[in-house]
């Protein structure tokens, strides 16, 4: 099948960057989407152009390299996945694809469709972990968790940090990527002596970077390719009011640099 | 080369508790003062990190990914294994000791093997604590399934993500560091080079991949834990940027590459569908618990699966090896499906195909229980191949997944160059000549959480180092190094893209050195590669400069070492003149068409030294010694 492609290209942060247009024949229905922008790649490094950056690794839906916004949608749309699981078979002869990084003031483009999200390092430092010594947890077996919780954690814990949630939200926020990870430790017991801690020390941090606030669109619910619920930024903001009127321990003191 | 594998002395159960209770420690107001350099993030240099940062040492972790939590570990789907004897099915360390050397075709190190069995279960526990949310039991207990070459079930899991709840919780313990102030996280910095000062490993050269520049970084110690080289056959279940570069900069500066040759061929991934192809997936060995492995009866049959009755069908699995069938180990279960294809009776399109069928499985427990087992890898499948697991059976063929062979390691997980320890897929020393599933993780969280915090400890008391920064003189001349390196390759401008030099490269390593070899075909692929290696230093192109974000350049350096370790491997093969595990020597095989070990003159490591891209390596040898396992022909009838 034949595809035009409009890809965004900038070649540094500083760069301004635009679309640029290209023709692909042959696309082969079996390819995925990043085996087709090898080709184009292939293509232009034979041209003498510069191939088109992308992040990926995996190429199986789970590291979170990968992403970039496809006719508008993140990741494409085909719900539940990632840009790497999308294969061309949904694409038709003729189709006019356009390619674009995630936009977001939190996330700076770093080359084509590569996008800087060392954002989302810096909130989970302040505080997305259970603190544990290595060497000093007791048996596994020693708490029972109901399978219904465990299975609710695991809901949560799937997050792969792609960022697609902040590049679809009108306004940018990384509630749905903040609330997971609260919601992922604090539903377990392991995770409840810091409960409250946590989301007093990820919101602050959340809120140290350049993301916007959360109006309820529900537009990365719609775009997570682990699928990850809103029920997640219910619960952190459930946690994180407690943690404020209780006054629970620390705050992460720090602003941290951008 | 000295290779002196410094196993303590002592009954094999008690070895590492007597080396642990008399290793020199290092004082708390000593350890600020000393610095660790880990290479990798994945599971061993996320545990390393985060465990040496608890210690109080100083702390950089490097990684190329734009984030530490997306390391390869991160893709492993099945699951991790432990002696825990939570299903009260008859495990111990000593079994599960035993399952690993003799899965590893009796070709490991046994001591490293049954410190690895005996720390097992603490990492279980480790995990657990830090939230991470493996498969528990209606009773709210912890789950297990069954892995291959096991018959007691001791795989824990996390749906079909372990190896992600795993890193992610290696990543919480080092974010936790990270807001301590012990560790520095260097995300997209790749190292290019290690610098050796008096005989010691004390740094590493990087580059910043996003503007290109060049660094040294000095530190009393460096741990590599940069995983396997499996990418040297392009199509592999490893991530796209998986390679050997930081291991092989290290043998070029000194450090002993131990069995290269052996590497795995995994026998469940979806079959290549095109030329097009970046890579292959992984399906799983865990499906094997419940899918059974076909193939048709007869040669040339084209009906589709379904039309074909249960008389036609050959469930090769089950009738050669009855007491395993279809969770008989990835080396034999692979070579016996390469053996069906190569008799013409492979399906789907190419041919190169065998049926994983869920049929029997969703008849007796219902499609709504396969699909809480498996139901993200089935919607994979799906994914992938357009095609229903859930109604036709799954098509599967073998894929080059792991590297048993690294750096050689002595116990204390120090390679021959003092100062540089080597952790995780990275190193060779647990898996001997094949791995068994859900090991690997293991091994990684075992070397990370619970040995090189302890061993690296005896190296830094007893070392006498000396202060060095980076504008020690070895420091500017690696870096220049590297810089001429880059220089080069950029100077090229020939007329072939760096992917078709490595997929060239990856043809030839699968046909010649994949599962199975001759003398014949190693010698001809060593000079062949050879050839390819001269024609891409001549003619491969690289767009864009050295200061810039350039992916091209990235790829471009890790196949030129690439194609050095791809010789490597095959002189190794050719060396090694018996089969073991996934090393199969056409030459020396059963009547039954097994491995033929030949203990009488192959029970050793081989541990290369390098002389020069252009000379021939010193081949030394550590003898295996056992002491508690008796050698017998693996069998798994
Ligand atoms: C698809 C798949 C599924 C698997 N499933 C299982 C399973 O179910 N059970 C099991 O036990 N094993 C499994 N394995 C094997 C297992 O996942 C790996 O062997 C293991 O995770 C390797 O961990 P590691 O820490 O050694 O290396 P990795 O996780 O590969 O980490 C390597 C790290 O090194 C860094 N790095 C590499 N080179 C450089 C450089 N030059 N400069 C800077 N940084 C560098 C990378 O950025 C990364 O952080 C699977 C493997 C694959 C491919
Ligand atoms: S919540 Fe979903 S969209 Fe957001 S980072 Fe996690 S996986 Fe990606
Ligand atoms: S490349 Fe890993 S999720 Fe897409």
């Amino acid at each position: 099948m034949r595809l035009t492609l409009h890809v965004w290209r900038q070649s540094n942060a500083r760069d301004k960057g635009g679309f640029k247009t290209y023709e692909l024949e042959d696309v082969n229905t079996h390819m995925s989407f990043l085996e087709m922008l090898d080709v184009l790649n292939q293509d232009l490094i034979g041209r003498g152009e510069d191939p088109v950056a992308f992040d990926h690794d995996c190429r199986e839906g789970i590291c979170g390299s990968c992403g970039f916004v496809i006719n508008g949608v993140a990741h494409g749309d085909q719900p539940g996945s990632t840009v790497c699981q999308l294969h061309m078979r949904h694409f038709s002869d003729g189709d006019e694809v356009t390619i674009e990084p995630w936009r977001a003031k939190a996330f700076p483009v770093v080359r084509d469709l590569v996008v800087d999200r060392s954002a989302f390092d810096r909130i989970l430092t302040a505080g997305g972990f259970i603190t544990v010594r290595t060497g000093s947890a007791p048996d596994a077996n020693a708490i029972p968790i109901a399978t219904e919780t465990l299975e609710h954690a695991m809901d949560f814990a799937e997050c792969i940090g792609c960022g697609a949630c902040v590049a679809s939200c009108p306004n940018s926020a990384a509630m749905l990527f903040v609330g997971a990870k609260i919601a992922h430790l604090g539903i377990l017991p392991q995770g409840q002596s810091e409960r409250h801690q946590r989301a007093l020390a990820m919101v602050e941090a959340m809120e140290n970077e350049a993301f916007g606030a959360c109006t309820n669109f529900r537009a990365c619910e719609a775009v997570c390719p682990k699928e990850i619920s809103i029920a997640g930024i219910a619960r952190m903001n459930k946690d994180y009011r407690k943690a404020l009127f209780s006054g629970v321990g620390f705050s992460s003191g720090k602003k941290r640099k951008r | 080369m000295k290779l002196d594998a410094r196993i303590p002395s002592g009954p094999l159960a008690e070895k590492w508790m007597n080396l642990r209770d008399h290793l020199k420690l290092v004082s708390p107001a000593n350890k600020r003062k000393r610095s660790i350099i880990v290479v990798g993030t994945g599971l061993a240099g996320g545990a390393a990190a985060a465990s040496l940062g608890e210690l109080g040492y100083r702390v950089k972790a490097f990684c190329y990914q734009d984030s530490a939590r997306r390391a390869h570990s991160i893709a492993a789907q099945g699951g991790i294994n432990a002696s825990k004897n939570y299903q009260n099915d008859g495990d111990s360390d000593f079994r599960l000791f035993y399952d690993t050397v003799k899965g590893g075709d009796f070709r490991s190190r046994e001591a490293n093997v049954y410190r690895l069995a005996e720390v097992s279960g603490a990492i279980i526990d480790q995990c657990v604590a830090q939230g991470i949310p493996f498969a528990r039991e209606y009773g709210g207990y912890l789950a297990n399934r069954s892995f291959g070459g096991a018959q007691v079930s001791r795989t824990f899991y996390a749906r079909g993500q372990t190896g992600q709840q795993l890193l992610l919780g290696a990543y919480s313990a080092l974010n936790a560091q990270v807001a301590a102030g012990t560790v520095e996280v260097h995300p997209r910095t790749e190292m290019l080079d290690l610098v050796v000062i008096d005989g010691r490993a004390r740094g590493i050269v990087t580059r910043d991949m996003v503007d290109g520049s060049l660094e040294c970084h000095v530190a009393d110690a460096v741990l590599l834990c940069t995983g396997g080289y499996s990418n040297v056959y392009f199509l592999s279940t490893n991530a796209k940027g998986c390679n050997v570069t930081a291991a092989w900069r290290a043998h070029r500066r000194g450090a002993g590459f131990a069995n290269p040759c052996y590497t795995q061929i995994h026998p469940t991934c979806i079959p290549q569908s095109g030329e097009y192809q970046s890579k292959l997936t992984l399906m799983s060995e865990s499906l094997r618990n419940d899918g059974r492995v076909w193939v048709p009866l007869k040669g040339g049959d084209e009906r589709a699966p379904g039309d074909i009755p249960e008389a036609e069908r050959d469930y090769y699995l089950e009738r050669l090896y009855p007491a395993f069938g279809n969770l008989a180990p990835r080396d034999i279960s692979s070579r016996a499906a390469k053996r069906a294809c190569d008799e013409g009776r492979g399906v789907g399109p190419g041919k190169r195909g065998v049926y994983l069928d869920f049929e029997e499985s969703i008849g007796r427990l219902g499609e709504d229980v396969i699909r809480t087992r498996y139901g993200n890898l089935f919607d994979m499948y799906e994914r992938i191949t357009g095609e229903n697991p859930y109604k036709v059976p799954m098509r599967i063929y073998p894929a080059p997944h792991y590297s048993m062979g690294g750096l050689w390691v002595d116990y204390y997980l120090m390679s021959t160059i003092p100062g540089l320890f080597v952790l995780g897929e990275a190193n060779f020393s647990d898996h001997g000549a094949n791995r068994l599933g859900a090991s690997a993780l293991m091994q990684g969280l075992a070397d990370g959480y619970f040995v090189a915090p302890y061993t690296l400890g005896e190296y830094l008391a007893g070392a006498k180092l000396d202060e060095v920064d980076t504008s020690h003189e070895s420091c500017r001349q690696t870096v220049n190094e590297v810089n001429e390196r880059t220089a080069k390759l950029l100077a090229v401008k020939g007329s072939r893209s760096v992917d078709s030099f490595h997929r060239e490269l990856g043809l030839l390593m699968l046909d010649r050195c994949g599962m199975s070899r001759t003398a014949d075909g190693l010698t001809d692929a060593i000079a062949k590669i050879r050839d390819l290696r001269e024609a891409y230093w001549n003619d491969v192109t690289v767009p864009g400069e050295g200061a810039e974000f350039n992916q091209e350049l990235e790829k471009a350096g890790r196949v030129a070492d690439h194609f050095e370790l791809a010789e490597l491997m095959c002189r190794d093969a050719l060396e090694r003149e018996e089969s073991c595990g996934g090393h199969f020597r056409e030459e020396y095989q059963t009547d039954e068409g097994e491995a033929l070990r030949n203990d009488d003159d192959f029970c050793h490591v081989t541990v290369w030294e390098y002389n020069g891209a252009d000379k021939v390596p010193t081949a030394h040898r550590e003898p295996l010694e056992f002491e508690t396992v008796q050698l017998a022909q693996r069998s798994y009838k």
